[in-house]
């Protein structure tokens, strides 16, 4: 599916550049070793920027819910539509969620609870982006 | 005047923070709304600014206030949530100068300032208070009765309205560019409509609870059942079509297990409310309706969208806040007017305040009782944005009008109308409403 092109900004510009190595990276303060997705320019839980750093992730996770759209905001995926959009939790904090179009998954046929891996694709302007496809 | 956004501390966000200090002591007494399209017609007597000004000078009347003793002005000065108007297409300067404008040519046509609204109703000489309340009515009307009860203004007028254009709601701007900005595509490159979040929410809920997306048909139907009973809404104006548990089922779907009828239609629509002391109100024409309590979520979810265990957890504070803030219980409720837009939450809603003792997992199950305007206990009489549009507000004006006894075809007669409790929008962020037909 070609998804809009990724132009990175200053904030997420780590998670991108790694994406195109193919790693996933999840930002992380390591005042209280937790990590947060969105990114943001301060922890969520201390408030403070400054412990912030970028940690790379197993790249495994499970499925935590789906929903599948027929009717996408997006002009560039309406030719693709319906598709899967399921949420993935990570392996490393279940609390940290991804979306996914879960390549290879039949529509509608989401086996929620299922593992996952990371893959990347390349958007139509070449910047890579996570994906996840069902293991096992 | 500039306008000034609300200080945190006018919301109560938080538990323990007791009885609202001013209860009862805040009134709203005039309602006033513009007629409803679908989509701007490009005249300016139909502009979004036109429109403002005919639900405020119709507030104005409702109330029998003369316009110089109104001190105060609460709006939001966004008046769509997806529907922007195009970088290159020409600005209609005919509409721009029908009116006094501001330096921004688009105020009062895609946008509402403040400024806009002084400059175009000269009647009101006496504004000493101006304050944005963004997003919804909902938010509007807690920074309006906040400001009521701290003496900040004493008859304060509160305004929420939306425009439409032509073209398909949010499939503008970003959503039709070949590339987007870093942080927007963490969450936007997957191509999710605006429901498929709560749709999320809804799946999780069914597969927890072991209910099915076919529960929902009596909610629609009642919901569209009191939208035509409700003179001021879009389909009651428009098209006066019922909508049957079997319409509903074999709707298309948006982001299943959300369809289309689980998403409410985008209109244009203005409404306004007066809000006033008690003892001003004596004077007014009509019956005041007491505001006991008002409350605030302010909640976020950890990651991209709220989990089941987060809706929960807030939608159940929220109805702590409202009955510890009113000094009331859920026994007290003679119905409850909760936000609807989009369907599939107005049952997280419902079990958060306990309404009629249901608790998590069990409104579906009560959706199939008698939930009807004639029956004891009447569920969304407004008929919400379901019933009548996309406007955040029909839940706001249903419960003034009821509790005043003049909402018409609509009029609760299973209960007597005594106390109600209406906001929104999300589960997580939101802004709610205690209203009485008493100060005590």
């Amino acid at each position: 599916m070609p998804k809009q092109g990724v132009i990175p900004d200053e904030l997420t510009k780590p998670f991108w550049d790694a994406a195109n190595e193919e790693r996933l990276l999840i930002q992380n303060c390591s005042a209280c070793n937790r990590l947060q997705h969105p990114p943001a320019p301060t922890c969520h839980q201390c408030g403070a920027g400054d412990n912030l750093e970028w940690k790379e992730m197993s790249g495994r996770g499970k499925i935590y819910n789906y929903g599948v759209v027929f009717d996408c905001p997006v002009r560039l995926l309406q030719e693709d539509q319906a598709f899967n959009v399921a949420v993935i939790m990570l392996d490393e904090d279940p609390g940290i969620q991804m979306y996914s179009h879960l390549p290879g998954t039949p529509v509608d046929e989401v086996p929620v609870g299922a593992s996952v891996e990371v893959v990347f694709e390349a958007t139509v302007n070449g910047q890579k982006v996570p994906e996840w496809r069902v293991v096992g | 005047m500039t306008p000034q956004n609300p200080p945190a501390s006018m919301y109560r966000t938080t538990e323990g923070l007791g009885l609202w200090e001013h209860r009862g002591q805040v009134a709203a007494v005039g309602v006033g709304h513009s007629p409803t399209a679908r989509r701007w017609d490009g005249k300016p007597e139909t502009s979004v600014g036109a429109w403002s000004i005919l639900a405020l000078r119709r507030a104005i009347e409702d109330a029998g206030v003369a316009p110089d003793q109104i001190d105060g002005l609460v709006l939001d000065p966004v008046t769509t949530t997806g529907a922007y108007w195009p970088d290159d297409k020409p600005i209609p300067m005919d509409v721009v100068n029908a009116f006094n404008p501001t330096s921004d040519p688009l105020d009062g046509i895609a946008k509402l300032s403040a400024e806009w609204i002084l400059q175009n109703m000269p009647e009101l000489t006496n504004i000493q208070f101006v304050m944005y309340g963004p997003r919804c009515m909902s938010h509007a009307i807690v920074v309006a009765a906040q400001a009521v009860g701290e003496g900040l203004t004493h008859t304060c007028l509160v305004l929420k309205s939306w425009h439409n254009f032509e073209g398909r709601y949010y499939q503008g701007g970003a959503n039709a560019a070949d590339a987007i900005d870093g942080t927007s595509a963490i969450s936007r490159l997957w191509g999710t409509p605006a429901s498929y979040g709560t749709a999320l929410q809804f799946a999780e809920y069914c597969r927890k609870y072991g209910k099915t997306h076919d529960m929902m048909a009596p909610f629609i139907a009642n919901s569209r059942r009191n939208g035509l009973m409700f003179p001021e809404g879009y389909w009651a104006q428009h098209r006066p079509e019922p909508l049957t548990a079997e319409d509903y089922l074999a709707a298309r779907w948006i982001a299943k297990p959300a369809n289309l009828f689980d998403n409410d239609i985008p209109i244009m629509i203005s409404a306004a409310y007066l809000f006033t002391t008690p003892e001003r109100a004596k004077d007014m024409k009509q019956k005041p309706v007491y505001i006991l309590n008002h409350a605030s979520s302010r909640a976020t979810p950890r990651s991209l969208t709220p989990t089941l265990d987060e809706v929960e957890a807030e939608t159940a504070k929220t109805g702590r806040k409202l009955y510890e803030g009113a000094g009331i219980t859920a026994a007290d409720l003679s119905f409850e007017n909760m936000y609807d837009g989009f369907t599939l939450f107005h049952q997280f809603h419902l079990e958060g305040l306990g309404f009629r003792g249901i608790k998590f997992g069990e409104a579906l199950d009560f959706y199939q009782t008698d939930i009807s305007i004639e029956g004891p206990n009447p569920v969304s009489p407004s008929g919400g944005n379901i019933g009548s549009g996309r406007s955040r507000f029909w839940m706001h004006t249903d419960c003034i009008q009821q509790l005043q006894g003049r909402a018409g075809a609509r009029q609760v007669t299973g209960v007597k109308p005594e106390v109600a409790v209406s906001g929104g929008p999300m589960p997580l962020g939101g802004n709610f409403t205690v209203w009485s037909a008493t100060p005590d």
